[in-house]
């Protein structure tokens, strides 16, 4: 697993699991028919994504930023309102997702200058406030973007989920897993990207000024350019990552593309999966999705027997709109006890 | 005895006067734009009772980032907090709020701020010791442990209480409001005021005229030469925390009932704009965030009226102003 940016896994676990998971990801169509399952697998690359394109940031550059969810959402918005004022075709797409990407980069810049020349701590404030007027913004400017009920709109034919291109050996190739395979690949080579960013030179000075800011200076590294280009590539990415997602759900809105509680999951899954490493990124939303769509229901059970029981408070702290409570929990000790993450571990379990 | 005059010695520093005329800059220039003289004066009075209530939610988290570099990303939960402990005690009371007493009414009011003040205290005094002690001096991990905090306790919230709004009013005598020619002001915002005043003051005279105040304007300016003193300046912060907690619980109530409702949304809500004050105050200056208090109310309520589309990004376009004139914020801290 040398792909282009020569950082291996490092460690036996780790290679077996990220094999393990990119199988089940390419052949997920095959391995696993059935609606839910195939969103699944989506949602996993996607979130893989995203939460690479956030670890930069977050785990190479030692930046906290509370606007990424903002960038993903302007990808989605591009592609969504492209596709929904100028009709079903590969070119609108293109265009609104060129659009997105661009127009993400760009306040991104804006973002990153104004805000990290001072101090990072900014940063973090400043996007929290910009995300949540964006937010805002998107739900009151109804007439462009739908307000709360968001947009539903037509991708190009092949990509519908009636579009039939082949049978081979009992599956049917249709166009949802054409669609599938738009977002598996473009997620692959993005990810792949992303790799190589981290382990280029100027991945190596982002680290260096994440460890220590002065001497880096010190050396002649301009800090507020380098932290800059990652805040862009890292929004360009969200936005990528966005704009996929919304060609995969032909619909786009504020619960989908831009609520906080998609910040908090990103953030969760870098965490957890090992801030600082990307494979983490990958290991952390292939766990965190599959937990989302299947524990959830677990706790569920549990909140029903609980309340059989008569037991008191517990009902409610296990009820399934609570799932967030559990992750904040969980959150809060992988920071205390695991800062690594599952990477982390995994590589010491081996040394 | 030393025979240098050691208060002598230090000259007084310099306020900078144009900073805290910005507000009344603000006013200048948007009363041509509003015409009307008691539109003016309405929307005035509304921004300033507004402005006290924020700055008494955000003095206390510019208080501890100044002297631990502690930024809490959980401050919006105390707010939250503060506000439902007022419904607890407003609604088991509801006959003594809206008794046609005053005395019952104000009884109520401080009995609420009290208890907001005492649980939210108490609270924030648990989250310092359990969740930030363990990662002084780590900002990323401040930033994401705080979050998490806060995201935890905005669920037990939800959890304890249910997900639906809880209606909650002023006491009576609140209620209605103060004509002076056509200008009015409903008399909730002038209790309000008064309590967001009273709280300026409080803070001023104690950092300014107490041997505590003292210590906190010095551990602010350069905490290691503080502790080279040998003052035991974790001690100190700890109650800084748990006064700007308390202050957030207070200010959750004020503003709980200003609103008419509590939710536990409303402190996510609320954190974002005491960002945007103690930013445009500078980070660890109690006199700048008033100062930014008071102009981002102002500023929030002008363009409601002015242009209300534009009312939605005011803050943010407020904020940008203000740090490409002062890229430190209004009041900045020595030494940040």
């Amino acid at each position: 697993m040398r792909l282009l940016s020569g950082e291996a896994p490092r460690g036996g676990a780790l290679r077996a699991l990220l094999i393990l998971v990119f199988a089940a990801l390419m052949l997920a169509p095959f391995l696993f028919p059935g609606a839910k399952a195939l969103n699944v697998a989506e949602k996993i690359c996607v979130m893989a994504l995203l939460a690479a394109s956030y670890d930069l940031l977050l785990g190479y550059a030692g930046i906290v930023s509370f606007a990424h969810v903002m960038f993903f959402g302007i990808g989605s918005y591009g592609v969504a309102l492209a596709l929904y004022g100028l009709g079903p075709g590969w070119g609108a797409m293109a265009l609104g997702a060129a659009g997105g990407l661009a127009f993400a980069t760009l306040l991104a810049l804006a973002v990153g200058l104004f805000s990290l020349r001072v101090q990072a701590i900014f940063f973090a404030m400043v996007t929290l406030a910009v995300a949540y007027a964006f937010n805002v913004l998107a739900s009151q400017l109804s007439n462009i973007t739908g307000g709360e009920d968001g947009r539903s709109f037509q991708v190009p034919d092949a990509l519908k989920p009636g579009f039939k291109l082949a049978e081979i050996g009992g599956f049917s190739i249709n166009g949802r897993m054409l669609s599938y395979y738009l977002v598996f690949v473009f997620c692959v080579v993005l990810f792949l990207a992303v790799l190589r960013v981290v382990n280029s030179p100027f991945g190596r000075v982002l680290q260096a000024i994440r460890e220590n800011p002065l001497r880096a200076e010190a050396l002649g590294y301009r800090i507020v350019f380098h932290r800059t280009l990652a805040t862009c590539l890292s929004a360009a990415g969200a936005a990528a990552a966005g704009a996929l997602n919304a060609v995969w759900l032909r619909y786009v809105g504020p619960d989908t593309a831009l609520s906080f509680s998609i910040q908090i999951d990103v953030l969760v899954i870098v965490v957890i999966g090992g801030m600082g490493s990307l494979y983490g990124a990958l290991l952390g939303a292939a766990l965190f999705v599959i937990a989302e769509n299947y524990l959830q229901a677990l706790i569920g059970a549990l909140s029903k027997g609980a309340a059989n029981l008569h037991l008191p408070v517990l009902p409610s702290l296990l009820h399934p709109d609570r799932w967030l409570l559990w992750l904040g929990v969980m959150f809060i000790l992988a920071i205390y006890f695991a800062p690594t993450g599952i990477v982390g571990k995994l590589r010491k379990a081996e040394d | 005895m030393s025979a240098i005059d050691v208060g002598a010695a230090l000259p007084r520093a310099k306020i900078e006067i144009l900073p805290a005329l910005t507000p009344l800059i603000v006013a200048a220039i948007a009363a041509p734009f509003i015409g009307s003289w008691s539109t003016f004066a309405t929307l005035t009075l509304a921004g300033l009772a507004m402005g006290m209530m924020i700055f008494t939610m955000a003095s206390g988290l510019t208080l501890a980032f100044g002297m631990m570099d502690v930024l809490n990303f959980g401050h919006g939960a105390f707010i939250s907090l503060g506000a439902y402990v007022a419904t607890l005690v407003f609604l088991p009371l509801a006959a003594w709020a809206q008794a046609d007493s005053l005395m019952l009414n104000f009884a109520v009011f401080g009995l609420a701020l009290i208890a907001a003040v005492v649980v939210t205290g108490a609270f924030g005094f648990v989250f310092e010791r359990v969740l930030i002690v363990p990662v002084y001096g780590q900002h990323l991990k401040q930033i994401l442990v705080t979050l998490g905090g806060s995201i935890v306790v905005e669920q037990l919230l939800y959890a304890l209480f249910g997900p639906e709004q809880i209606p909650i009013s002023p006491p009576a005598s609140f209620n209605g409001s103060f004509v002076f020619g056509e200008a009015a002001i409903e008399k909730y915002r002038v209790v309000a005021m008064g309590v967001g005043l009273a709280v300026f003051v409080a803070q001023i005279v104690v950092l300014n005229r107490t041997r505590i105040g003292l210590l906190i304007r010095a551990g602010v300016e350069n905490r290691e030469m503080v502790e080279a003193l040998g003052y035991r300046i974790d001690r100190l912060f700890v109650g800084v925390f748990m006064a700007g907690s308390a202050l957030a619980g207070l200010g959750g109530v004020l503003w709980a009932l200003y609103r008419g409702q509590v939710h536990a949304s409303m402190g996510g809500e609320l954190l974002v704009l005491v960002f945007i004050v103690i930013i445009i105050g500078g980070l660890g200056s109690v006199g700048g965030c008033f100062t930014g208090a008071i102009l981002v109310a102002l500023i929030a309520n002008y363009a409601g009226f002015l242009a209300p589309k534009l009312a939605l990004v005011s803050n943010i376009l407020a904020m940008v102003v203000v740090l490409l004139w002062r890229p430190r914020g209004l009041y900045p801290v020595s030494g940040r």
